[in-house]
Formats: C-alpha cells, structure tokens, sequence
C-alpha cells in the first residue's frame, strides 16, 4: 500500500487534491480510498489530507500514520506543523515552491531523505500561469506522477479532466503536465548527483 | 457501474434510484453533503417526481416526513447528532404511527462539549424509539442498504435508519459499485401504504389510545421487529441475487470459524479491525471479527450462534451509556447468558479519536493474555484526567471541565514526566 498525506490550507484544494488522486489510481484499476482530516474548515486554517492506493481492497479507516509520500501545498506551514510526521528516510516528499530546500530553511532535512525523493514544484507559479489563480492542487499532482511513478501523468489527467470539465480542466490539465516535466528534469538531476 | 465517489455521494444517488417522493432535511455536518447532493438532482430533474422540501429545522424535517409519509409517498430524510436529539419527539413518532420512513444517520458526537466528529451516541440515544437501526462497514454497504431499507421498511411499515459513520464514511472517496435503475426499480416495488390520509376516505391517525390498548400497540410494534429478523436475512438474500453482491444481513463474520476471541463492533471500524486480526492471526492467535449490521432489531440468537463458541468476547463500540457502561456489550451480554464466554468491554473512537490498527493489536495481545479489564477506554489519557480531578478536590469552583482539559493539554509538561502527549 502506498500511503499519501497532503498538507496545505483552507482553500487551496487540499482535499480536492486527495480525491483526483484517487480517481487517478482508480482509473488504471488499483484500489483507492481518499479522506480528509476531519474538522471545521476554514479558508486559510492548516489542512490535511490522504490518499491510500493499493492492489487489494483498502480497508483500514484510520488516518495515514506513516505516508510514503508527503504532498506539501503551502511552505508557509514548515514551522507551524509537523509535515513530516511518520515519513520513513526513503518516503517522498515535494513541495510546492520556487525556492530551494536551503532557502526554505530545511536543508538539514533534506539531508536527511534520499535526495531525488525530495524534490519542488513551482505548483502556484504554473498555476497562475495556467489557470490565473493560485491553486497549486492539480500541478502538485502531475509533480507526484513524475516523483513516484504510483500513478501515471495520463490518469492524473483524466482524474483532473473528470472534476474540472471544460476549459478549467483542460488549463489544469496543462499545469499538471508541466509540473510532471520539470520534475522528471529534476529527478533526472537528482539520479545523476547521486550516481 | 464500479465509481470512485464520496460516500455521501454515493448514498444520494442510490436513495434517488429508489424513487422518494418527499426528501426534508435540515443541514448538519456530517450529513449535508448527501442532502444537498439529494436536492440538486430533485432541482436538475434527475430525481422526479419528488419534492423537496426546505424546512426550518430537525423537528420540521421529520415532521414533514411523517406527514408526507402518511400521505402514502416515499420519504426520506437525513440527520447527525444534534439534528437527530431536536427531532427525537417525532422520531419516536414515526416509529409509534408505523410510517416507513427511511433516514440516513451520518454518526456524530453528542454534545456537550460540542463535538462535530464521529462515534455512536446519536445512534445510542434513539436505539429504544422503535426504528430498525443498520449499520454499514464500507460505503458500498451504506449505499446498499438504503435500497434493503425501503423495502424492509415498507413491507413491514417501520421505519429505517441507515447508521454510516460520519465522516469517515461520508466524506471518505473509495471506490462504488452503483446500482443502475432498472435493478433498484425490479428489487423495490412501488410504495403501497398500510395507512393513508386521503381526503375521499378519512381516517385518523395519531388518535389518543389510552391504559386499554397502549401496551397493545407496542407490543405490536415490537413484534414488528422481530418480524424483520426474519425478513432482513430474506431481503439480503434477493438483493445478492439481484445484484450479485452480498450486503446487510443481521450480522457478518470474519474468521470465525475456529476462533477462541471474537472482536464484535458496528459500522466502519470493523475495517480496521480486520487488519488488525490479519496481523495476531499471522502471530498464531485464534481470532475472529463479527460485524452487528441490525443493532435493532437485535439479532440475539444469530448473534448467540456465531460467538458460543469462543472463549473471550471483545466489544468495541463507540459510545457508552454514562454511569453504566458499553450498550452494544450489554446487548452481547444477554446474548451471551449461560455461556462460558467472557464479555470483554472496549469503549473507542470518541468524538472522533482515531483507532488505530497499532493500538487494536495491542488491545487484542492484552486480551490474549486474558489481562482485558471488563471495561476498557481505548487510548484514555489518565494523567489528563487526574490532573481534574484534582483540580476538583482543590478547589469548589474549579471552573469548567472541559476548558481545564483543553488548557491542560497545552500545557508544557514537566521533562520526564510520564504523561501521555
């Protein structure tokens, strides 16, 4: 099982971005079961969510204790939440900013994780590009596509073309498929450091 | 058709293929996302004939259910927590007056203290009002049985509550495996009221009954429901024929067969339940799952059946009766009368605290030891507690409870302290 945790703010499609993903895995015929945390939300409040996929059936109702992948929407939560709770050293974790780990003010973790599972995502800026408003969710899931191969880019784009129909599915569509690009190129980057 | 869809979703579409004529509901989280998926399909025309209908609260939605109800139409109408307690006067009504009215219980915390998370205490609290109460387990299951209900409901004219845990189902997106019209329409025969006002032939209903025939009429009520141990294996029977797929029931089991513990619960934490099982059945242990889908009426001799055999009983249920106890455990415990078998009492999951497939394997190694108290909170925090009551002792006006708590655990603790965090 594949285990995916989501952090961003009211907002931001943070749930959204949880049930495209499984829609995603569940149209290349895998098992899925997409949650938010539970709580009143409020535009701009911390907010959480899963995305468990899987080759059998997924029956387990608690919340992703240990994520193999850690979706972060929004730095600005980096001091104000534990994003990186229960991540295994070999989990994934990309986050949406044009800045480097080091400019962040998280370089040390990132020595702490296998470099090419830790990569960014210019999400915003390709969606203000894109789609003229700051919603980084569908760009951050073709930036997923490239970093774990759990799901491919073609499904992302169904899973984002289904819940956004007409010319806003077909603009995040295009965001997500830049953001695939750039993060395979960073990937490819990642590998050739490291070999 | 298999989906990916929020079980909220899912529910909606499903109650709208068996036909209601009326829909009422009053919003409140965790339901609202099924009764507005329900009144955009009535605007859009998916969903016709039917009214819906705007009320101005809980008591008005059922009261309006109750009346459309007797009218001879199908009505259906969802609730949480609160909502349910403010219409309680006409839930117990429904049930009283015979109307088969079928409501969704998207399970939610009491308060106070004002909780908007998942456990059983709605359910608990109206669990002697006469309804046929259902748990489901999955959201496949939830929308499965809204179409058993109608027909459950109908053919003995009582009403029908479809418990699925909120949130945790209501919002969670899995996959589905829809029911197409043609099914639903071959399985639910069109309604043909028992009782109906109607102006060419007036009757009354609700007429005052007094000591003469009172207890006449409950009796009849709850032999009603014990008609429907009967008829609620025989439904689920044909809904797997029509459908090919197996759901409701009176219970379910897991592992059963030559289990030594059997774990006993309702609704969605069965899940994660059986995870855990999987893993203390790898390490040897004998242990079983049984799932109460109908908590009323209460299956006592199919539940007798499948746990006699078992040495230890371990209930889990998310709500207790303050001052006594786990309710689902003292159900099993009558059940259980004259075995050997031991009731293990588990209250979990309040007001949403997570249970945990780590803290179940532990609860289940405890039990293996035979070390399980008879009453157990599952992940309670002592020292919290303590740390109030003394609060208490030490002074009379100590303030509010829960605030004390809250202030509490923000709080920085002493370094080594042995505290739960």
């Amino acid at each position: 099982m594949f285990q995916v945790r989501i952090h961003g703010r009211g907002g931001q499609g943070v749930v959204t971005a949880a049930e495209m993903l499984s829609v995603a895995a569940f149209a290349e015929g895998r098992h899925a079961q997409a949650f938010p945390s539970f709580g009143s939300e409020r535009t701009g409040a911390p907010v959480v969510s899963y995305c468990r996929i899987d080759d059998r059936e997924i029956r387990t109702r608690e919340p992703v204790m240990v994520p193999d992948c850690v979706i972060i929407q929004d730095v600005t939560l980096i001091n104000q939440v534990d994003l990186f709770s229960g991540l295994a050293p070999d989990g994934y974790v990309l986050v949406n900013t044009s800045r480097s780990f080091d400019e962040l003010g998280i370089g040390d973790l990132f020595n702490q994780f296998h470099h090419d599972h830790l990569l960014t995502c210019p999400a915003t800026e390709l969606a203000l590009e894109h789609v003229g408003r700051p919603l980084p969710n569908a760009a951050l899931l073709g930036g997923f596509a490239a970093l774990t191969h759990q799901v491919t880019i073609g499904a992302i784009d169904t899973a984002i073309r289904e819940r956004f129909l007409g010319v806003v599915g077909e603009r995040n569509a295009a965001a997500a498929a830049e953001a695939y690009k750039i993060v395979m190129q960073e990937e490819e980057t990642a590998d050739a450091a490291t070999n | 058709m298999l989906r990916q869809i929020e079980g909220s979703r899912a529910v909606a579409e499903t109650v709208a293929l068996c036909r209601p004529e009326v829909v009422c509901a009053y919003p409140i989280s965790p339901q609202t996302h099924i009764i507005e998926a329900v009144g955009v399909m009535v605007k859009s025309g998916e969903l016709a004939p039917c009214e819906f209908i705007n009320v101005e609260s809980e008591f008005a939605a059922m009261s309006v259910a109750i009346g459309a109800s007797a009218a001879g139409a199908r009505a259906y109408t969802a609730t949480s927590s609160q909502g349910l307690l403010f219409m309680m006067e006409a839930v117990y009504n429904a049930a009283g007056l015979g109307l088969p009215i079928v409501m969704t219980l998207a399970n939610r915390a009491i308060g106070a203290p004002i909780n908007i998370w998942n456990d059983h205490s709605d359910a608990m609290a109206v669990r002697d009002a006469g309804w046929i109460q259902l748990f489901a387990e999955t959201n496949q299951e939830a929308a499965d049985l809204h179409v058993q209900a109608f027909r459950l409901a109908e053919e003995l004219s009582v009403p029908v509550m479809v418990c699925m845990d909120g949130f945790i189902l209501t919002h969670a997106v899995e996959g589905v495996d829809m029911l197409d019209q043609s099914t639903v329409d071959a399985f639910l025969p069109p309604y043909e009221p028992r009782q109906v006002l109607d102006p060419d032939s007036p009757v009354s209903i609700g007429a005052m009954v007094g000591p003469e025939a009172f207890e006449e009429v409950r009796y009849l009520a709850h032999l009603r429901q014990l008609d429907a141990l009967d008829r609620i294996p025989v439904i689920a029977a044909a809904f797997e024929e029509a459908t090919g797929r197996r759901s409701g029931g009176l219970l379910s089991t897991y592992r059963t067969d030559d289990a030594e513990t059997i774990v006993v619960a309702l609704g969605s934490v069965l899940g994660t339940i059986k995870d855990a099982v999987d893993i203390r059945r790898e390490a040897g242990e004998r242990i079983g799952v049984v799932g109460i889908t109908s908590f009323r009426p209460f299956p006592f001799q199919a539940v007798r059946d499948v746990l006699c055999g078992a040495r230890q009983v371990v209930v889990i249920e998310k709500a207790f009766s303050i001052g006594f106890g786990g309710v689902l455990a003292t159900d099993l415990s009558l059940a259980l009368h004259g075995t050997d078998c031991t009731l293990r009492s588990v209250v979990a999951g309040l007001g949403g605290r997570s249970i945990t497939r780590l803290a179940l394997e532990d609860l289940f190694a405890t039990a293996a030891r035979g070390q399980l108290e008879a009453l157990t909170f599952l992940d309670l925090d002592h020292g919290v507690v303590e740390r109030e009551r003394e609060r208490m002792m030490a002074t009379r006006r100590s303030g509010p409870s829960a605030e004390n708590i809250l202030r509490d655990l923000k709080a920085p603790r002493r370094v080594g302290a042995k505290e739960k965090s």
